[in-house]
């Protein structure tokens, strides 16, 4: 079992055991329990996007995919991805530095404030941007004689985008940074270092793996949103179609290998953002270790 | 000692950062969320009460809190064995387990909609053994809840792994050698501190699943006044360019989603407290 009960077994062993844990029974029981549960709800619909994307065969699945329309998606949600994330990036990285490494008053309303579009519902997000840059919003008739898109175009899909990814980056490394303090680098300045070098040679390297967990999970969410950005796309067909998007519009046509397949590579994405994700938390827990700062290793265990 | 705001530090770059911060957090996030109020509030209080009390809207409000809650309850019971099971039983595989608990997170929320779908409609690998039962799964509330079931599953694991991994056990040790059974332990010694995190991660689950979308709208077959949530409601008042409508709706969405914030933060704060103060007596 656990550490601690394989210490003690050499010595008072077997009645001690018995009394901290379960009868085999229950133990088989609760886990057989645990693994169906997830099995059920997690094993299953996994494997059943592969299962519908095939099911017309190797050719078809390869078909769907390899299509103008599909490309387009894929392209346009690169795209969305390369400039949401950095924005949030850089925007983390401002946001815990000044919340992190000052104290100043209104500071945790302010990090209260920027959890806060993790409690708006995707559409929500999405409707927001509608109610300013609509036609029917407070800066649609001035956009529309300007000219300027950006509901049902890129500059919204982009917005609603951030909206929804926004705490990701900041709410990784604000608890870090914190706990970290500032000795490393006031240090780092009494020895000479500017500002810049500092943040560069200091700040930055002791918070690399939570700054890299950040950026894993904003990814996947800025290329996985559907609701946000469903509000605000218009659903173009080649143009303002995402990758969820287009899978939505394979599907109502009843293009169910198709909806599928375009599904499967997002599926993929989603796999290997677990792994990556699996492999910051381990590295980011042997740095703790090493360096026995404190912290990291409760990385982890919080997020939304 | 005159009155500061900001307490004095060496470190450089406070004003350039601090500023940017409330600019891009301004920009994206509050003036937008203002609008919406804004937006609401310009009907008047008469049309927005009549507009979200109306049956349909009365409706769906039941259809997507019974099936959150229900939800958000199935996952509080089968999360809880499942992060016990990963803490303090081994066996194999249990790493991959504990990996793939957080795909309802990385998967996009369509591909999960569709999925489920097409596991539980009547030709559907499980719809296909509850069809001849009289269960009907997908297309009925039964597959809201299925789909918020999933959307919510890591939160109840996610909360309780580290309050269940920082037990005492030493305390189950004092407990057993002082003649308490198992169950006793188990009920009176390990589950009072758990309860806090418990109760956090239902109301996370149940947050998540009252806004939910993409998964549920595939599975739930949309028919208004039985299987209609009210985040497609909203979707469907901007499609009739009803702005107005469908920012009231948000407005007590937003409403909800708030408190339910400020009860998790309690919660936490609760949690907290218990435990520091659990472990200092």
């Amino acid at each position: 079992m656990t550490e601690h009960t394989a210490e003690l077994s050499g010595t008072i062993a077997p009645r001690l055991r018995a009394a901290t844990t379960e009868p085999l029974w229950v133990q088989w029981g609760l886990t057989l329990a645990a693994l169906l549960f997830l099995a059920l709800f997690l094993a299953v619909p996994l494997v059943a996007v592969f299962a519908e994307a095939l099911r017309k065969g190797v050719g078809a699945y390869f078909e769907s995919v390899h299509e103008p329309d599909a490309f387009a998606a894929i392209k346009l949600t690169l795209l969305v991805a390369v400039i949401a994330v950095p924005a949030n990036l850089v925007f983390g990285v401002a946001a815990s530095w000044a919340l992190a490494k000052f104290q100043f008053r209104g500071r945790s309303v302010l990090i209260t404030l920027i959890d806060l579009p993790f409690a708006v519902s995707p559409v929500i997000s999405g409707l927001v941007y509608v109610l300013l840059f609509g036609m029917q919003g407070w800066l649609g008739p001035w956009l529309a004689k300007h000219d300027i898109e950006i509901i049902f175009a890129l500059p919204g899909i982009v917005l609603a985008t951030i909206f929804v990814t926004f705490p990701f980056v900041a709410r990784e490394l604000i608890p870090l940074m914190q706990e970290q303090g500032t000795e490393n680098e006031q240090a780092a300045l009494t020895l000479g270092a500017t500002g810049w070098q500092t943040f560069w040679r200091v700040t930055l390297p002791n918070v690399k793996w939570a700054l890299l967990y950040g950026v894993i999970l904003c990814n996947a969410r800025a290329m996985g949103e559907f609701g946000a950005v469903s509000v605000v796309s218009g659903h173009i067909r080649g143009q303002t179609n995402t990758l969820p998007l287009h899978v939505e519009i394979l599907y109502n046509e009843y293009n169910f290998v198709g909806a599928f397949a375009v599904a499967s590579l997002l599926t993929l994405l989603a796999m290997v953002t677990l792994v990556l994700k699996s492999i910051v938390e381990r590295r980011a827990k042997v740095t703790s270790a090493d360096a026995e700062e404190v912290g990291l290793d409760k990385m982890p265990e919080k997020q939304i | 000692m005159s009155y500061r705001w900001k307490s004095h530090s060496v470190l450089p770059g406070f004003g350039l950062t601090l500023g940017y911060t409330v600019v891009y957090l301004s920009l994206v996030v509050l003036i937008p969320l203002a609008a919406l109020f804004a937006r609401s509030a310009h009907m008047g209080w008469g049309q927005f009460w009549e507009t979200v009390t109306s049956p349909r809207v009365l409706a769906s409000y039941k259809l997507t809190f019974g099936a959150a809650f229900g939800a958000a309850l199935i996952n509080s019971i089968f999360g809880f064995i499942t992060a016990w099971v990963l803490v303090r039983y081994a066996f194999p595989g249990r790493r991959i387990v504990d990996a793939v608990v957080d795909l309802p997170f990385a998967l996009p929320t369509a591909v999960s909609g569709i999925s489920l779908t097409a596991i539980y409609s009547q030709n559907g690998w499980i719809g296909r053994y509850l069809e001849p039962l009289g269960i009907k799964a997908a297309f009925s509330p039964l597959g809201v809840g299925i789909a918020l079931t999933f959307i919510g599953l890591p939160f109840v694991v996610r909360t309780l792994q580290p309050a269940l991994a920082d037990l005492d056990r030493e305390l189950e040790e004092a407990a057993a050698s002082l003649g308490a059974s198992r169950w006793k332990t188990i009920t009176r010694v390990l589950l009072p501190p758990l309860i806090p995190p418990l109760l956090t991660g239902f109301a996370l689950a149940f947050a998540r699943a009252i806004g939910e979308y993409g998964s549920v709208i595939f599975i739930s077959g949309n028919m208004p006044m039985r299987t209609e949530i009210t985040s497609l409601l909203i979707i469907a008042k901007l499609e009739e360019y009803d702005y107005a409508g469908a920012a009231a709706l948000a407005t007590v969405m937003l409403v909800v989603s708030f408190v339910l914030l400020l009860c998790i933060n309690l919660l936490q704060w609760w949690s907290v407290r218990q435990y520091q103060g659990g472990g200092a007596s």
